[in-house]
């Protein structure tokens, strides 16, 4: 395939317009169909038993009174999902947190489960099923479990990534380090150091879709899954493999999604719905609670974290280190592999060295949330950078542009980087009228920078066109935040015509080939890529029909504003043929057009984005207000502005939630004390300001329109950026997160009493 | 389950009486619904004690207002009447979860539900509001703070039900407020709330306080001394310290999810101090 993916710098009709999305009129009639929305004639209702302890060794399951109750089809145990894995770790680590083999590792761990013909027997019989736990210490604080006397998670873990592999297990999976120069040497020639801690705490994606799938196994070893994801094929390929099925005969069908940001990329419940099925012959319909779905699902990592950077008095940042400290949940990880990674990736900087430390704790295994573990560490980074220029004596803004990275920077992490946009969002935000607005007294302003890389993978797409001219776009990246709307535009740009004619589906693993799922904000651009290849391949066979229906020589026709057109003076008299004129008369000249594609989308451009925010705080209380707030960063090209603004707006929105009130918190005993959305505190609509947006355009150099991913960048500086304008409105460093009112109030005590 | 639907006090309660296992009172099903989805209890019976004739109904006596036990809370806060006279009983009924949930809850329900953090409690006990009782051995008028025991329990007996709130007609220069702490703007439980109910002399010194705490104590708290400390004052400076003091003496509170010791403490004094500040302008003082 000769598909020349670079950036041409075209101009567009459809791409950058803002057309009503074909999925709204379902979604607000209630018509969509969500993973519970799916029923099978004789399904079962499936319910999952969930260990009350943190850490457990389970002596015995005994299932024979479950097995009775009347309407019971099926009891499983770890017994049933035999262990398949073949020595692949991180697979054996999914099935185990599917269901716990020989110890319950953290509060909501399943140990088992049932299949039965109503709600209210699944429940009777899960109360009839008797487990013997012999209860262990457990350990929930990042910290602590690293320390070397903690209770010990898995007694098989050693440290990797140390010079020695060391004499003693611990529940530090792993040391990872980034960074090139000599900080000794850059901190010594600093005048201003700052040194600080910071902490963060766990926090939920809060997507409002619980966890919900429908699974069917049939004694041919064919298989059904309808679910709830962000990624079918990736479902597939685990489900098969935990389960012995061959991918091939396993068909999973993705649902509409209310919101994943991650914790869709991970099978929970699913290999437990399909063990279920296979048990009792039936189709199985598994739904989570929302208990359910804090305490066993997807939660982000709690962290803490060292940072030291130093500068000269002109403003020059001379050294910059961090140390880095995640929760991985009790299954190895590497999320502080990526914080350390993207830490001090917004800046040029000569001597830099970042060290991160994954940290087992008893507590749910750690998912993906929106550019992963970026938003804690850009926390650390930014507050640190925040009071550096204030002890320098500069203006925020101005000290991050003379060390922002640019153009040939060597990143922190590595790689040199391309065309790039943290200095025109640092320059975009130095401008922007919100700087220079009035604050009233107890207000404060804070501003942060974040990065994420982006990230494309293999895509597979087919574009049918039908005899009606209508253009029929099957993908195979879940559409998360209106990706059918914008391939949509990319199909109708290519093709030259209406974006009514052009119809878009998230097709079935069966009807397509892989597709890698639907994160690291790739779904627009590596599907516009294989759409725009999809186009591409079927324009060719467009012209040839034209061709043919003219009977002129193909390398005669090309294609312009969605028409074959006879090049060339001796045509004078074939008036263009439309891509309607065309597809009517497909079946005397070939049969149905189609364009196919499969590729790897390489190249997903680095993304960049600057945040402004405004809080006043009550001195009296610690109620936080967060009163105005700006998001500008950089899209490559806003395929959809509408839906690019909204994933602005929308990360903005879960940083402030995380910011100032998002938190898990557990009791003593190692159990989680606020599983719903009544104590685990996401903001509510009257929370939140009108969040403004400015799209910056910085052509990614490996997309044929530009494109960059948008949908992860945005939840990556509010942390920060909250966090400096809580702390200018109090005159108080803040360096825990979540700044929920009592630690607010605590922090403005100890200052009056100094 | 058995639901049944009874069309008087008199049924209800002897149904209730009767019950075996265990049972619920339905009204607007705010907390119970929750509790029975959630599997927290699982009652043999639920008694709907909408359908009973005046239950309904706010009515205007001579002496004030009769609240019956199935009014909802967005129906209170449509009650002009009620409004004016007890704005501070009335936003605390409009502060329970959110508008969908005012449409259903119920400011009996609440006080029933006994948890120290019910909106709508400290600012009936600061109203010095009455509870009519109904039980198998007649009916008796208690005062609403004797109702919650501890968190979940009540002083009610087997087939009692609460069939209306009492609430006093208002003298000239009255006024009530209630403020709770939350988080966020709405949908949220209180971490911490204070009611404050004044009357004022001709000259505009206060001649009565009332002052109740929420989530402070296993269950609301009335503050006496932090009432008496109001009488006499035109709420200055001096006083406005020391009812904070003396509120945030008088809580016994825990730490939890929602809040710290220290926090809840400070707090209600400071939500103390800007309730009273409200009842008191409300009262017509300057």
């Amino acid at each position: 395939m000769n598909f020349d993916p670079r950036y041409s710098g075209r101009n567009f009709s459809s791409v950058g317009t803002r057309p009503i999305r074909p999925d709204g009129i379902d979604k607000v009639t209630g018509r969509a169909r969500y993973g519970a929305d799916f029923n099978m004639a004789g399904q079962l209702v499936g319910r999952i038993l969930r260990s009350p302890h943190a850490h457990a060794v389970i002596k015995k399951i005994d299932t024979s009174k479950a097995e009775k109750l009347a309407g019971v089809k099926a009891v499983i145990t770890a017994k049933d999902l035999p262990d398949l894995t073949d020595g692949d770790a991180a697979m054996y680590d999914i099935l185990d947190n599917s269901m716990a083999r020989t110890k319950a590792l953290y509060d909501g761990h399943a140990v088992a489960a049932v299949a039965a013909i109503d709600a209210r027997i699944a429940r009777q019989a899960l109360k009839l099923i008797e487990v013997d736990y012999e209860v262990l210490p457990h350990i929930t604080d990042v910290d602590e479990a690293a320390q070397h006397h903690a209770p010990l998670i898995n007694d098989q873990i050693f440290t990797e990534g140390l010079e020695e592999k060391p004499a003693k297990p611990s529940n530090v999976t792993k040391r990872t380090q980034f960074g090139h120069g000599d900080v000794h040497k850059g901190f010594a020639q600093a005048d201003f150091i700052v040194e600080r801690s910071f902490k963060t705490e766990q926090t939920h994606q809060g997507y409002i879709e619980p966890h919900a799938c429908v699974a069917s196994v049939n004694p041919d070893g064919t298989a059904d899954l309808w679910v709830c994801t962000q990624g079918h094929f990736v479902y597939r390929q685990h489900c098969a493999q935990l389960l012995g099925l061959e991918a091939s005969k396993l068909r999973v069908t993705s649902s509409e999604i209310g919101g994943g940001f991650g914790g869709k990329t991970h099978v929970w419940a699913e290999p437990v719905a399909l063990a279920l099925s296979r048990k009792a012959g039936r189709p199985v319909k598994l739904v989570m609670t929302r208990d359910e779905v804090f305490r066993a699902s997807g939660p982000t990592s709690a962290t803490s974290i060292d940072v030291k950077i130093g500068a000269r008095k002109d403003g020059t940042i001379t050294a910059a280190e961090a140390t880095l400290r995640y929760s991985c949940g009790p299954y190895a990880g590497s999320w502080a592999e990526i914080g350390a990674m993207t830490a001090f990736a917004c800046y040029n900087l000569e001597n830099v060295k970042t060290v991160g430390y994954e940290v087992l704790v008893n507590r749910p295994k750690t998912a993906a949330y929106r550019a992963p573990s970026a938003p804690m560490a850009a926390f650390a980074v930014e507050s640190a950078v925040d009071e550096l220029a204030h002890e320098l004596g500069m203006n925020a803004v101005d000290f991050r542009i003379k060390n922002a990275a640019q153009e040939g920077t060597r990143a922190s992490y590595g790689p040199v980087y391309g065309p790039i946009g943290i200095g025109p969002t640092l320059e975009a935000v130095k401008n922007h009228p919100h700087m220079k607005a009035p604050l009233k007294a107890n207000q404060g302003r804070g501003m942060a920078c974040g990065f994420w890389f982006n990230f494309g993978g293999q895509t597979c797409t087919d574009l049918n066109i039908g005899m009606d001219g209508s253009v029929s776009l099957a993908v195979g990246t879940v559409d998360v935040g209106g990706s059918r709307a914008s391939l949509s535009l990319v199909a109708a740009e290519e093709l030259g015509i209406d974006y009514s004619q052009v119809k878009a589906i998230v097709a079935d693993t069966s009807s397509l080939g892989y597709n890698d799922m639907t994160d690291g904000s790739r779904g627009t651009f590596s599907s516009s890529m294989a759409t725009i290849s999809a186009a591409r391949n079927a324009i060719k066979i467009l012209r040839d029909r034209a061709a043919q229906m003219w009977d002129i020589p193909v390398d005669d026709v090309v294609w312009e504003k969605g028409h074959a057109i006879a090049k060339g003076e001796k045509y004078g008299n074939l008036s263009p043929l439309s891509l309607k004129d065309i597809a009517a008369k497909s079946g005397t000249t070939g049969g149905p057009i189609a364009g196919h594609s499969e590729l790897v989308a390489d190249g997903a451009g680095v993304s960049f984005a600057t945040h402004i925010c405004d809080i006043e705080v009550d001195p009296e209380t610690g109620a936080t207000r967060v009163i105005r707030y700006t998001v500008v960063q950089d899209a490559g090209k806003a395929v959809h502005p509408t839906y690019v603004e909204g994933q602005y707006q929308g990360g903005a929105a879960q940083g402030i939630g995380w910011a100032l009130n998002e938190e898990y918190i557990y009791g003593k005993d190692g159990r989680l004390q606020n599983a719903g959305f009544l104590d685990y505190r996401i903001p509510v609509c009257s929370d939140l300001p009108m969040i403004d947006t400015q799209i910056l355009e910085i052509p990614n150099p490996n997309h044929p329109y530009g494109v960059r991913g948008v949908g992860e960048t945005s939840i990556v500086p509010p942390l920060a950026a909250i966090a400096n304008a809580v702390s200018n409105a109090v005159g108080v460093r803040m360096t825990h997160i979540p700044m929920s009112p009592p630690r607010i109030l605590a922090a403005l005590d100890a200052e009056r009493e100094g | 389950m058995r639901y049944i639907r009874p069309l008087s006090i008199e049924d209800a309660v002897g149904e209730l009486a009767k019950a075996v296992g265990p049972a619920a009172i339905l009204a607007g099903g705010s907390d119970l619904l929750v509790r029975m989805k959630g599997g927290f209890i699982e009652p043999e019976l639920i008694v709907d004690i909408k359908a009973i004739s005046g239950l309904a109904d706010i009515t205007q006596t001579a002496d004030g207002f009769r609240i019956g036990a199935a009014v909802p809370c967005a129906v209170l806060g449509e009650n002009k009447a009620v409004r004016k006279a007890w704005p501070g009983v009335v936003e605390a009924a409009n502060l329970i979860g959110s508008k969908q949930v005012q449409g259903r809850c119920t400011i009996t329900g609440n006080l029933c539900n006994a948890s120290p953090a019910a909106d709508s409690v400290p600012a009936l006990v600061a109203a010095a509001a009455k509870a009519v009782v109904a039980g198998p051995s007649g009916k008796r008028t208690i005062a609403v703070e004797s109702v919650p025991t501890g968190p979940g329990r009540t002083s009610l007996a087997k087939g009692e039900i609460i069939e209306a709130i009492l609430l006093d007609k208002r003298p000239e220069h009255a006024g009530d407020a209630y403020l709770r702490f939350i988080p966020r703007t709405e949908m949220d439980i209180a971490v911490v709330s204070a009611g404050v109910n004044l009357t004022l002399d001709d000259k505009g010194a206060i001649k009565t306080a009332r002052v109740a705490l929420g989530a402070a104590a296993p269950t609301v708290l009335l503050v006496e001394e932090a009432g008496q400390v109001l009488v006499g004052s035109r709420l200055d400076e001096a006083t406005l310290e020391r009812l904070a003091k003396i509120c945030s003496g008088a809580c016994r509170p825990i730490d939890d999810k929602r809040g710290t010791i220290e926090f809840r403490r400070k707090v209600a004094g400071v939500l103390a101090q800007r309730a009273a500040a409200i009842a008191y302008k409300r009262a017509g003082g300057k």
